[in-house]
């Protein structure tokens, strides 16, 4: 049964508190009251995980053997090797798991295949790998139909609800950006104001307003409308919501306090729709269906244009600066 | 609406005659990308595959190989 505590604790993680130190130990567990013929779940030791794998186990009696991958989910760990041949043959003996058993059958999570060699973990250990459905909430389902699993249950989505428990950790990581147009800002108001008064705070504050609207385009609005936004590419669709923005900051500039000048104006667009591009293409890294060959070849394309227009977009506010203060 | 995302880019091959038709590869891709067809493996839908390296990692002959970087 899951606490109160643990339902807490595991929402913080959503947002990166505690994120790096969660785990659970290592080893065999019993869920309700396992005998020698009952099956053994392979699971990570990210305590994210093993609540989620626990709280769906609630009533089965069986094994759950929990891997050290230091922290780290299923499938995460098991595309950096964590959740791993080694380390699975490794904690099949450690728990001295063909003593435990009279059968020789594991079942791995499905997403764990990609670290796991299931012919390898036969030869060593002796055990057959079996892999099980994709979420926890189908094991029921998938012990009792004779260890099948239906297509769907063999299949990723990527819905609303799977996306938007993202977002958290792609604002939190995402403010320091917001770092560089503070300072932009305040800078370029100081400066064109002559005084670092109430009146620049003021200013800057307001101006800011309109970043954080390109901010939230590119780390939230984009993956909760993500099947909606035109492009396959996440660095145009962050382009595409951007420039939405962008019309808006157009036509409304005078409310984020910018004055009526196209150097200004273009200057910071071009800072707008990098932000929102750059935070849209960085979503690629948490989805579950982009390939890294089709990442690459955005972040090779994409990046470059994106340090280029934001130099740009400096370029036109300096060069504001300069025209204003002769 | 099913995501989708950029054309002819994976790396994803298969050696057809070396398959022998277990179907691992088809129960552990996430996203359908395999179908056993005639005793063999083969590709439905190759722009549907993220490079996750399942399939190449469990495929008892290495008949399938995969660029699948850092996960």
């Amino acid at each position: 049964m899951l606490t109160a505590k643990d339902h807490f604790d595991n929402f913080k993680v959503r947002w990166g508190i505690n994120r790096y130190n969660y785990t659970v130990s290592p080893g065999l567990y019993a869920v309700g009251d396992p005998k020698q013929d009952s099956p053994v779940i392979v699971t990570a030791n990210y305590k994210l995980t093993f609540d989620l794998l626990r709280k769906e186990l609630a009533g089965q009696n069986l094994w759950v053997l929990v891997l050290n991958t230091k922290g780290i989910n299923v499938w995460c760990a098991a595309g950096k090797g964590t959740f791993g041949t080694n380390e699975l043959i490794n904690r099949i003996n450690k728990t001295k798991l063909e003593h435990v058993v009279s059968h020789r059958k594991i079942i791995i999570p499905q997403l764990g295949a990609p670290g796991v060699a299931s012919q390898k973990v036969t030869k060593s250990s002796g055990f057959k790998v079996s892999f099980g459905p994709v979420r926890a909430k189908d094991i029921p389902e998938f012990l009792a139909n004779g260890w099948n699993a239906s297509n769907e249950m063999r299949t990723v989505s990527f819905d609303l609800k799977d996306r938007i428990v993202l977002t958290p950790m792609e604002i939190i990581p995402g403010l320091k950006f917001l770092l560089i147009p503070v300072i932009l800002l305040l800078v370029f108001n100081i400066i064109n104001h002559r005084g670092f008064d109430l009146n620049s705070l003021t200013e800057t504050f307001f101006n800011l307003l309109s970043y954080v609207g390109a901010f939230l385009m590119g780390t939230f609005f984009v993956p909760v409308l993500l099947p909606y936004i035109p492009f396959r590419s996440f660095a145009l669709k962050g382009l595409f919501l951007g420039s939405l923005w962008a019309l808006v900051f157009f036509n409304f500039h005078s409310v984020f306090m910018f004055a009526d000048n196209h150097l200004i104006l273009i200057g910071n667009i071009l800072l707008l729709l990098s932000i929102s591009t750059y935070l849209a293409l960085n979503f690629t890294g948490s989805s579950t269906y982009t390939s890294f060959s089709g990442t690459l070849r955005e972040t090779i394309i994409v990046v470059p244009l994106v340090v280029a227009a934001s130099i740009a977009g400096i370029g036109l506010l300096v060069a504001y600066t300069i025209s204003n203060l002769g | 609406m099913a995501l989708k995302y950029l054309k002819d880019v994976v790396t994803l091959k298969l050696n057809k005659d070396k398959c022998i038709g277990c179907g691992i590869c088809f129960q552990v891709c996430p996203h359908q990308v395999f179908m056993i067809d005639g005793g063999k493996a083969d590709i439905r839908d190759k722009d549907s595959c993220m490079e996750c390296g399942a399939c190449a990692q469990n495929c008892p002959i290495n008949a399938v190989t995969v660029r699948s970087g850092v996960g």
